[in-house]
């Protein structure tokens, strides 16, 4: 037991959880932890803006695995971690935002720069705290870990008050955290399993639906194992990229608005659906009424709440999503019999789907550049190894779509939320803790410039990201709706006034590139990726070009528009 | 799916939480953050002093109402939700009402007052005030009578609830 400062507690409890680096910015309310931090051998990545702070963390996290921290000050710097933690908290992402408060004899006279932050993020955090007293800052420390990291992980906050982070306590820390409410529901019930099992064997067209639980709970290895044992297609969510091998004999892609034909269509014909982790998202099922009309569902999730949420399900199994496949397996045994024509039939019939509609683009020849050519060429160049983190728009369709990613982990996107600016903050996170590894932010010119000050923050730290910016001159996805379901009124979407991506590159001291023809895309994404540090890579790309397929809101998931020829 | 104005059931909903600042709020963040309306409310202090017991009275289709159930049940200081409405279960809410009671009427008003149960809490030459508890059907129908004689003023708590000892068995979650 020693006596120590707030601020010197907190940081004591961060290395004890394990931190290793912290993102944010600093203000009046949080000078006392940045005095003690900056001479703790921790990290801390000085972000731009707050908000892109919990990006980055949130980039950090989804990438290892292990919680993303964040420090910023009261009032505006508190106020601006709202969208991060909204974002990570629907994608299941552990990040924890320590926000400084003003001393507690002030708090609720208006004071400068205060803000009841624990009363705005309480919708969009799994729980959030107050410290009323230097006492209890290590337990609550401690309690705030727990609940980001377990069960289904989420979005926690820890508001500071400046006199609980300057008072004095003793310090001790907690070895472990009692909640009589909080057990997160890990281990599957047997009878549950065992009806899973029995349904896996004896199902003719069954198909594997996976989302961001399974990478989240480090499920790939074995629904690779279950895949395969029983030969059954898988097709992912956006979130779920990568926890299945895009490129594997069995992966069918990603399914939804904006999902692969066969994805689609075999959900639509499938007589059975393992759901794992995923949750039935509306950009997902398309109209709900005409979702799957054939299928029985097992659903395999560790929040209760996500169960019977959007769908009835027949055998609901809640469970960690590793824990729940182990068990599975396990119900099956190592040569399960099930019938082998039906499922050869079955991966036919899909097959047949693919060769009706293939994922493809007008590729005849020509001077402009497709988006989705870029995306390839990325690929290609990049041998499949790259780690994809992109914004929100048209260019996250074309990487979901065209980038197949084989590992977890590989693709961090904002799925739930789609926060726009999310890429570039995101990517540096992944950096921090993979220095040597080669990260694009697949970007489009409207996302990356809600996000542009984060260059200095990747010149600074020595951050090299490398940013593909598909510049099509608009806001296209908001545009494509237009085109397809607003007769063309092109409003507000045209971005007329784009900066040079080049000379701004420049500005913050990174390098930049630009393509605007066809034979420049491989020249300019070498020269990026050769680069040792931060590079811009501006590709001028042809603005008409459509994510297709595309199912239209309130449709079935097989009612989609293939191309553009198909519309009325 | 259904949209908040489908079906209604009425469910009694006995939380069981810990006693701190901010878990109401976040109790009725919940509720109506997904376009719910908290009809009545009652929160108090249990025998352990370190939890409350919130009384919460919704309505909704069954769907619905389990979301919330289960919403609920995901907060981490809410330690037990029960629905009371899937068992046999009593349930009480205090009114105290102030009756214009002129010398015509005041025999009938107290009258009634006894047929209720209720008590007769302050006099005075123009008026009576009442009170009275009992279970919502009950208070509806003492109300309605007293209307007939001009309710000045009146004022409630919310129906707090508990299980009857028969169907304790059944609660085990």
């Amino acid at each position: 037991m020693t006596i120590m400062s707030g601020a010197e507690i907190l940081i004591e409890c961060w290395k004890k959880e394990g931190v290793k680096v912290i993102f944010g910015y600093p203000g009046a309310t949080t000078i006392d932890i940045h005095h003690h931090l900056a001479v703790s051998g921790l990290r801390f990545v000085l972000c731009r803006h707050e908000q892109a702070a919990v990006h980055a963390a949130d980039g950090y996290a989804r990438s290892t695995g292990r919680p993303g921290v964040v420090l910023v000050t009261s009032g505006p710097g508190a106020t601006n971690t709202i969208t991060g933690l909204a974002g990570a908290h629907m994608d299941s992402v552990p990040v924890l935002v320590f926000s400084g408060q003003v001393s507690r004899l002030s708090i609720g006279n208006d004071a400068f720069q205060e803000v009841d932050i624990v009363g705005v993020s309480r919708p969009v955090t799994k729980h959030n705290y107050l410290v009323l007293s230097t006492e209890e800052l290590a337990q609550t420390v401690k309690e705030a870990f727990y609940v980001a990291t377990s069960g289904r992980p989420g979005a926690v906050l820890v508001d500071l008050p400046k006199d609980v982070m300057s008072g004095k306590a003793q310090f001790s820390y907690p070895k472990k955290v009692e909640l009589k409410a909080y057990q997160p529901h890990l281990v599957p019930h047997p009878r549950q399993v065992q009806k899973v099992a029995d349904l896996l064997a004896k199902a003719k067209k069954p198909i594997i639906y996976s989302g961001g639980g399974v990478i989240s709970s480090g499920a790939g290895e074995e629904l690779l194992k279950l895949a395969e044992l029983l030969n059954i297609p898988v097709t992912t969510t956006l979130m779920g990229l990568g926890g299945f091998p895009g490129t594997h004999r069995l992966a069918l892609g990603m399914l939804g608005m904006h999902g692969l034909y066969r994805a689609n269509m075999a959900i639509q014909s499938a007589d059975l659906i393992l759901a794992v982790g995923a949750r039935f998202d509306d950009r997902v099922t398309g109209a709900l009424d005409g979702f799957a009309p054939k299928a029985a569902i097992i659903h395999i999730d560790v929040d209760t709440t996500s169960i019977h949420k959007i769908v009835d399900v027949d055998v609901p199994l809640v469970a960690d999503a590793r824990q729940a496949l182990v068990a599975v397996l396990g119900a099956l045994g190592p040569i399960p019999p099930y019938d082998k024509d039906e499922r050869q039939k079955w991966l036919d019939r899909i097959k047949e789907w693919d060769a009706e509609s293939p994922m493809t683009y007008d590729r005849s020849p020509g001077e402009d550049i497709k988006p989705q050519m870029v995306i390839e060429s990325i690929y290609r160049l990049t041998k499949g190894k790259a780690i994809i983190v992109t914004e929100v728009g048209q260019h996250q369709m074309w990487a979901a779509q065209y980038y197949l990613c084989d590992s977890p982990r590989q693709f961090v996107t904002s799925g739930g939320l789609g926060v726009m600016g999310f890429g570039l903050p995101a990517a540096l996170g992944v950096l921090v803790d993979r220095p040597g590894a080669t990260v694009i932010d697949i970007s489009g010119d409207g996302s990356f410039l809600m996000n542009v000050q984060e260059l200095a923050t990747a010149v600074q730290e020595n951050l090299p990201v490398k940013v593909a910016i598909l510049n099509n001159g608009c806001l296209g996805m908001v545009r494509q709706w237009q085109e397809l379901f607003y007769q063309g009124r092109y409003a507000a979407t045209i971005l007329e006034a784009g900066p040079d991506y080049v000379k701004l590159a420049e500005a913050f001291g990174a390098k930049g590139f630009q393509a605007t023809k066809r034979p420049e895309v491989d020249e300019v994404i070498k020269k990026g990726l050769a680069e040792p540090g931060p590079v811009l890579m501006d590709f001028v790309v042809n603005r008409d070009e459509l994510v297709y397929p595309m199912v239209p809101g309130g449709r079935a998931l097989n009612d989609m528009i293939l191309e553009k020829t198909h519309l009325p | 799916m259904e949209t908040p104005s489908d079906s209604h059931k009425r469910h009694t909903l006995a939380l069981l939480v810990d006693n701190r600042p901010g878990v109401l709020a976040r109790v009725a963040t919940l509720v109506s953050g997904r376009g719910y309306n908290i009809d009545s409310l009652s929160v108090a202090e249990t025998m352990d002093p370190a939890i409350s017991l919130i009384t919460l009275i919704v309505s909704g289709s069954p769907r619905i109402v389990n979301q919330i159930v289960k919403q609920l049940r995901k907060l981490i200081n809410v330690i037990k939700v029960t629905d009371l409405s899937d068992v046999d279960y009593v349930e009480r809410q205090l009114v105290i009402v102030r009756v214009k009671a002129v010398s015509e009427n005041r025999d009938e008003i107290a009258r009634l007052c006894d047929i209720f149960r209720g008590k007769i809490v302050d006099v005075s030459s123009k008026a009576y005030t009442l009170e009275i508890t009992g279970g919502e059907a009950k208070i509806k129908a003492a109300l309605s009578l007293l209307a007939e004689f001009g309710i000045e003023e009146q004022v409630s708590t919310g129906l707090t609830a508990i299980a009857r000892s028969s169907s304790v068995k059944k609660l085990t979650l």
